[in-house]
C-alpha cells in the first residue's frame, strides 16, 4: 500500500462505479475503467474559484477527478473568508486559483490541480476545446454567457446535423444569499444560458430624477453621493474612481448620504448599507455554496461516468422556508442568438435610426455595449458604431442618428455585431422595408 | 436589533468585514446568537464534517465531535477533513483539528468515546448543547439518542448520505419564529380598515386642488384611498373582489380622480407612473388585513393561552393576541413600513411617519399588556425586553411555529402519518415515501445482519432478496397491506449503493443541514418540519411530516 492510494481509498466510488444498477443511465457499464478514466483522464475545468469555485475543486478531487484545471481573474479578500473554505487570513492579496489549487493538491494526493490567475477571455477556442466537461461557479452573467457562447462556438456541423463528439457538457452554478440553481448545458441539444437569459433577476436601478429631485429611501440618498456628489467634489482628487473595498471612499459616501437623508427626514443609511449599494455586494453564505457546488459536482461526476442519468435540466433552491428545490426542463429558445442554426433577421423600416437598432440589441438581446460592422458589395468591412474604443467611438457616433437607409444599408444587408457577452460575433441579416409614413 | 451595526470606518471590526456577506441575511443580532451557540457531532463522517464545515465557517461558538473511531481508509477517501497521512489515529480529534484550522474564532473540542458510552456513562451530557448532530448511527443508538435529546429538550438533527440518496430529519419538540424572512410578504397598508393617522393625513389631500405635476407626485396610495372612498360610496363596505369589480375600480383610478388645475392644457396626462402603480396595486394593496392564519394558530394555542412558561415569545404573544381583542379591533399590530412608490420625498416621508408612529403606537400597547401579563403571574419585569417586543410587533404577521415529533417514537410506530396513502405513494417510481422506507428497510437489515445490504461485494445478490424480505416486514410492520409490492429496482439500487457515502451526497446533506442548524440557532427562518428526502439519481428533493 503507497502513501497516495491506499487500501480503500476509493471503497464509496467503487460501489456506485464498478456495480450495475437498473437506475443507471442506459449507456453505462460497470467497470473499472470508469475510475481510471477519472483519475487519469478526464480534463473538467472550473469556472472561478471563489465561493463556489473552493467546493468544487473539493468536491471534485473527492470525488475521483484528478486533472482540474481552475481559471481566475480575483485575488482573495477578507470579505471571502465567510465561505470560501480554502483561503486563509495570511492569503488575503493572493490569487484565488492558485491558493485554492495550492490546498487541494497539498490535502489531496495525487489531486493535479492547475490553476491560471487570468481572465476567461485570455483563453482560445483550442484551450476551450481541450476539456470534457467545464462548470462555472461565477457570479458574473457576462462571463456565464462568455463561456456558454465559447462552449457553443466549437460545435460541428455536418449537414446540418450537430456531430455530438464536439459537444462539451456545461455545468452551471449560482447562488445568492438561501437561494441558488444548477444546471446541465448541452450545448446545441437543450437549453442554454442565452436562451433562458430572463431567469435571471434584472438589476436594480433607480431613475436619476428620484435621485436627483424626490429621495425617498437610503438606497437614493446614498446613490446621490455615489454618482452625483462623487464626481462634482472629487474628494480623493481629480478622476479618483470610487474603490468599493477602500473604507475611506465609503465613509466619504455614508456621510454624504447621511446629510441628504437628515435634510430629507430619510432614516436607514447605514455604512454597511452604503458599501452594499455601491458594491452591488450579493449576500452569500457557506451553506448555500455547499449545496449549489456539491450538486454541481454530481452533475459532472453523473455526465462522466453515465453511472446515474443526469439533470434535465435545472434545478432551484431555496432554504429559507424549509429546504424547497424545484427541477424541471427548461426549454430552448428557437431562435436563440447563441445556439440556434437559424439565420438572425433584424427587422427595421429604412427610416430608423441606427440607434434604434442599438437599443434593440441591447434590450431584445441585453448586450452590453455592442458594436456593428457591416460588409458593403465589395466585401470590405465598414464599422458603423464601435462604442469601446475611443477615437473610433467618436468617428462613428454620428451614425447613431443616421437612419439605415442615410447609411446605405440594403435589404438583405450583413450586419456583425460584437459584445463582451460573447467571445464571437453575431451575424444579422437586416430585413429592410420601406417607410410606411410616407 | 441587539446591537447595531458599524456606522463608520474606524468602527469595522476585522469580524464584521469577514462576516459581511452573511450579516445582510441575519444580522448581527443573528450573529451573536450564532457566536453563543455550541454545537455536537457525533461522528465525524464526511456528512457530518461537511455540516460542522458550514458552521464553522459563519462562526458558530464552539463544536464539540464525539466519535469512537480511528480514521479508516475509506474515511480518508471520502472526507476533506481526515487525512491520509493519519489514517489509524482517532477521527475525533484529527477532524476537530482540520476544521478548527477554518476559523480562528471558533473552539473545537472532541471526545473520543461512542455515542453509545456516552449515553451510558454520562446521559447528561447533551443537555449544554444547542443542538445535537447525528450522523453514521445504527437504529438503535439512533433511538437512544433521540429519546434523551426529546426528554432534555435538545434539538437533534440526523443527517444521511447513503448512495446517491440523502435524508435530513429534523427533531425539535417547539420551535418558534419571529423573523421568518418569507420570501413574499404583503405590505400591511390598512387601506381598508385606515387607523386615525392615517385618516386624518388622506382626508387633509385634496386631489381636485393640485396641478399636475403634485398629482403625478402624489403617492399611489392615496389614489387607492380617494378611489376607495368611491367605491365604498357606490358599492358598499366590501372592497372590489373579483376581475370584473376590479376594472371597475381601475376605471375609478384612471377616470374619477382628477386633479382640478389646468387639466386641459396638459399633454402628459394620461402616463403619470404614481396612476399606474395604483392600478397595478389594486390586487395586491386592498386585501382585507386580517390577522393570517400561521398567526391565528399561534394565538390560539394551548401555550399562549394557558401561559405557563416563563417563555418570551409567548408571553409577547399573549401580549399580542389581548392587543388584538381590545385595541387592535381584530387585526394586528401595524407593521409602519411602506413600499416604494413614485411620489415627492416630503409626501411620501410624511405618510411613511404616519404609519411609522401607529406602529409604534401599537408596539406600546402590546408592551403594556407585556408588563400587566408579567406582574399578575408575578415574574421578573427583565424577562421581556422593550426592543424584543418591538422587533416581535413588526414582524407579528410572519410569526411561525413548528411542533415536532419525537423519533424514536417514529422507530417505534406502528403507523405512518394518517394522511399517507403509502399504496399509492408506492406505485408511484420516485416517490420519496419509497426512499424513506428504503432507509428504513437497509437499517433494519443492518440490525438484523450486522452490515448494511451490498456492504461486501460478493453478497450483492443474496442481499436483494434479504433487503426485500427487510422490506416487506417494514411494511408490514407500519400496517400497510401491500404484500405484493414490488420495488425490486429500488432494492437492487439500494444494494449497489452498499452504504457508500459519495462526497457529493455528503457535501449536498451537509449544506443543508448546517443551514438547519443555524436556523434553529438564530430563531430566523424556517427550519424543515421534519424529514427531508435528496435524491441525486433524479435531482428531486422531498419534505415529508413524521
Amino acid at each position: 500500500m503507497s502513501t497516495t492510494n491506499w487500501n480503500g481509498r476509493w471503497f464509496h466510488l467503487r460501489k456506485v462505479l464498478e456495480r450495475g444498477g437498473p437506475l443507471a443511465h442506459p449507456d453505462f457499464q460497470a467497470s473499472n475503467e470508469t475510475l481510471d478514466f477519472l483519475l487519469e483522464n478526464c480534463k473538467v475545468l472550473v469556472v472561478g474559484a471563489g465561493g463556489l469555485g473552493c467546493e468544487l475543486l473539493k468536491n471534485l478531487a473527492l470525488m475521483g477527478f484528478r486533472q482540474i484545471h481552475v481559471i481566475d481573474m480575483d485575488t482573495i479578500d477578507v470579505s471571502n473568508l465567510n465561505r470560501q473554505f480554502l483561503f486563509r487570513h495570511s492569503d488575503v492579496g493572493k490569487p484565488k486559483a492558485k491558493v485554492a489549487a495550492n490546498f487541494i493538491n497539498e490535502r489531496i494526493p495525487l489531486a493535479n490541480v492547475t490553476p491560471y490567475y487570468a481572465k476567461i477571455q485570455d483563453y482560445d477556442q483550442d484551450f476551450y476545446a481541450g476539456f470534457h466537461v467545464v462548470v462555472c461557479g461565477l457570479d458574473s452573467i457576462i462571463a456565464r454567457r462568455w463561456i456558454n457562447g465559447m462552449l457553443i462556438s466549437l460545435l460541428t456541423y455536418e449537414d446540418g446535423e450537430l456531430d455530438p463528439s464536439s459537444v462539451i457538457p456545461l455545468v452551471d452554478g449560482g447562488t445568492e444569499g438561501f437561494k441558488g440553481n444548477v444546471r446541465v448545458i448541452l450545448p446545441g441539444m437543450n437549453a442554454c444560458i442565452e436562451c433562458t437569459l430572463d431567469l435571471f433577476p434584472p438589476q436594480i436601478n433607480f431613475p436619476l430624477c428620484t435621485i436627483a429631485h424626490t429621495p425617498r429611501l437610503p438606497e437614493h440618498c446614498i446613490e446621490y453621493a455615489r454618482l452625483l456628489q462623487w464626481p462634482k467634489e472629487n474628494p480623493f482628487g481629480e478622476e479618483i474612481p470610487i474603490d468599493g473595498d477602500d473604507p475611506n471612499h465609503i465613509s466619504w459616501i455614508y456621510e454624504k448620504a447621511l446629510q441628504r437623508a437628515n435634510e430629507y427626514g430619510i432614516l436607514g443609511v447605514t455604512y454597511r448599507l452604503a458599501q452594499g449599494v455601491v458594491k452591488h455586494i450579493i449576500p452569500a453564505v457557506a451553506s448555500t455554496n455547499a449545496v449549489v457546488a456539491a450538486a454541481c459536482a454530481l452533475e459532472v461526476f453523473k455526465l462522466a461516468s453515465s453511472c446515474a442519468p443526469k439533470l434535465d435540466n435545472y434545478m432551484v433552491f431555496n432554504d429559507t422556508d424549509g429546504i424547497y428545490t424545484y427541477t424541471y426542463a427548461a426549454e430552448r429558445n428557437e431562435s436563440c442568438v447563441a445556439c440556434s442554426q437559424i439565420p438572425k433577421d433584424l427587422v427595421f423600416d429604412e427610416n430608423v435610426r441606427l440607434s434604434e437598432v442599438m437599443e434593440h440589441l441591447s434590450t431584445t438581446y441585453q448586450m452590453k455595449s455592442p458594436g456593428v460592422t457591416t460588409t458593403d458589395q465589395q466585401g470590405r468591412n465598414r464599422t458603423l458604431y464601435l462604442p469601446n474604443v475611443s477615437s473610433i467611438e467618436e468617428r462613428t457616433r454620428p451614425n447613431l442618428k443616421k437612419t439605415l437607409k442615410e447609411l446605405g444599408l440594403k435589404d438583405g444587408a450583413q450586419l456583425i455585431v460584437a459584445d463582451v457577452t460573447s467571445p464571437n460575433s453575431i451575424e444579422f441579416h437586416l430585413k429592410l422595408h420601406a417607410s410606411m409614413d410616407t | 436589533m441587539a446591537s447595531p451595526s458599524p456606522k463608520s470606518p474606524g468602527q469595522i471590526s476585522d469580524k464584521s468585514k469577514k462576516y459581511d456577506r452573511q450579516l445582510r441575511l441575519w444580522g448581527d443580532h443573528g450573529q451573536t446568537a450564532l457566536e453563543s451557540a455550541n454545537v455536537c457531532l457525533i461522528n465525524a463522517t464526511a456528512t457530518g464534517t461537511e455540516i460542522l464545515k458550514s458552521l464553522v465557517l459563519p462562526g458558530i461558538g464552539s463544536f464539540t465531535i464525539v466519535d469512537g473511531a480511528l480514521v479508516s481508509g475509506e474515511d480518508a477517501g471520502n472526507n476533506f477533513f481526515l487525512d491520509h497521512s493519519k489514517i489509524g489515529k482517532p477521527r475525533a480529534h484529527v477532524a476537530t483539528q482540520l476544521l478548527k484550522e477554518l476559523n480562528s474564532d471558533v473552539k473545537g473540542d472532541y471526545i473520543e468515546e461512542t455515542c453509545d458510552q456516552l449515553l451510558s456513562n454520562n446521559p447528561d451530557f447533551f443537555c449544554s448543547f444547542s443542538v445535537v448532530i447525528a450522523t453514521g448511527l445504527t437504529e438503535k443508538s439512533l433511538h437512544s439518542l433521540s429519546s434523551n435529546l426529546w426528554h432534555n429538550n435538545v434539538p437533534l438533527v440526523v443527517s444521511v448520505s447513503y448512495g446517491f440518496i440523502g435524508s435530513i430529519r429534523l427533531q425539535v419538540s417547539e420551535h418558534c419564529i419571529i423573523e421568518s424572512h418569507p420570501d413574499n410578504l404583503l405590505e400591511d397598508l390598512r387601506l381598508d380598515k385606515p387607523f386615525p393617522g392615517l385618516k386624518e393625513f388622506m382626508d387633509s389631500i385634496k386631489l381636485s386642488e393640485m396641478n399636475h405635476k403634485q398629482f403625478s407626485h402624489t403617492p399611489y396610495l392615496v389614489l387607492l384611498y380617494k378611489a376607495l372612498e368611491i367605491w365604498n360610496e357606490r358599492h358598499g363596505p366590501n372592497p372590489p373582489l373579483n376581475y370584473k369589480e376590479k376594472e371597475i375600480f381601475k376605471n375609478i383610478i384612471k377616470n374619477e380622480l382628477g386633479y382640478g388645475i389646468a387639466k386641459e392644457e396638459d399633454s402628459n396626462t394620461g402616463d403619470e407612473e404614481n396612476v399606474a402603480e395604483a392600478i397595478k396595486a389594486v390586487n395586491t394593496a386592498l386585501t382585507k388585513t386580517q390577522v393570517p392564519s400561521n398567526v391565528q394558530k399561534i394565538l390560539n394555542d394551548d401555550q399562549c393561552i394557558q401561559l405557563k412558561e416563563k417563555n418570551s415569545f409567548w408571553i409577547i404573544a399573549r401580549a399580542v393576541k389581548e392587543f388584538v381583542e381590545k385595541e387592535g379591533n381584530g387585526v394586528l399590530p401595524l407593521r409602519g413600513s411602506l413600499p416604494d412608490m413614485t411620489s415627492d420625498s416630503q409626501r411620501y416621508i410624511a405618510l411613511q411617519n404616519v404609519y411609522r408612529e401607529q406602529a409604534s403606537k401599537d408596539a406600546e400597547h402590546v408592551w403594556r399588556h407585556v408588563q400587566t401579563i408579567l406582574k399578575e403571574r408575578g415574574w421578573a419585569g427583565e424577562s421581556v425586553i422593550e426592543n424584543d417586543v418591538k422587533l416581535f410587533c413588526k414582524h407579528s404577521s410572519e410569526l411561525r411555529m413548528i411542533r415536532g415529533s419525537c423519533l424514536a417514537e417514529e422507530l417505534d410506530g406502528k403507523q405512518l402519518p394518517a394522511d399517507v396513502d403509502i399504496n399509492q405513494q408506492l406505485e408511484e417510481p420516485d416517490s420519496p415515501w419509497l426512499h424513506y422506507l428504503l432507509l428504513r428497510a437497509v437499517n433494519k437489515f443492518h440490525t438484523e445482519n450486522g452490515s448494511y445490504p451490498g456492504y461486501y461485494d460478493d453478497n450483492v445478490e443474496t442481499d436483494i432478496s434479504k433487503l426485500k424480505g427487510c422490506f416487506s416486514r417494514l411494511l408490514n410492520d407500519l400496517g400497510c397491506q401491500g404484500g405484493s409490492l414490488s420495488k425490486d429496482d429500488n432494492l437492487h439500487e439500494m444494494c449497489r449503493y452498499g452504504a457508500a457515502e459519495l462526497h457529493a451526497v455528503a457535501a449536498f446533506i451537509g449544506g443543508c443541514a448546517a443551514q438547519e442548524v443555524i436556523k434553529l440557532i438564530t430563531k430566523q427562518y424556517v427550519p424543515l418540519d421534519n424529514t427531508f428526502i435528496f435524491n441525486s439519481v433524479t435531482t428531486t428533493t422531498a419534505t415529508l411530516r413524521l
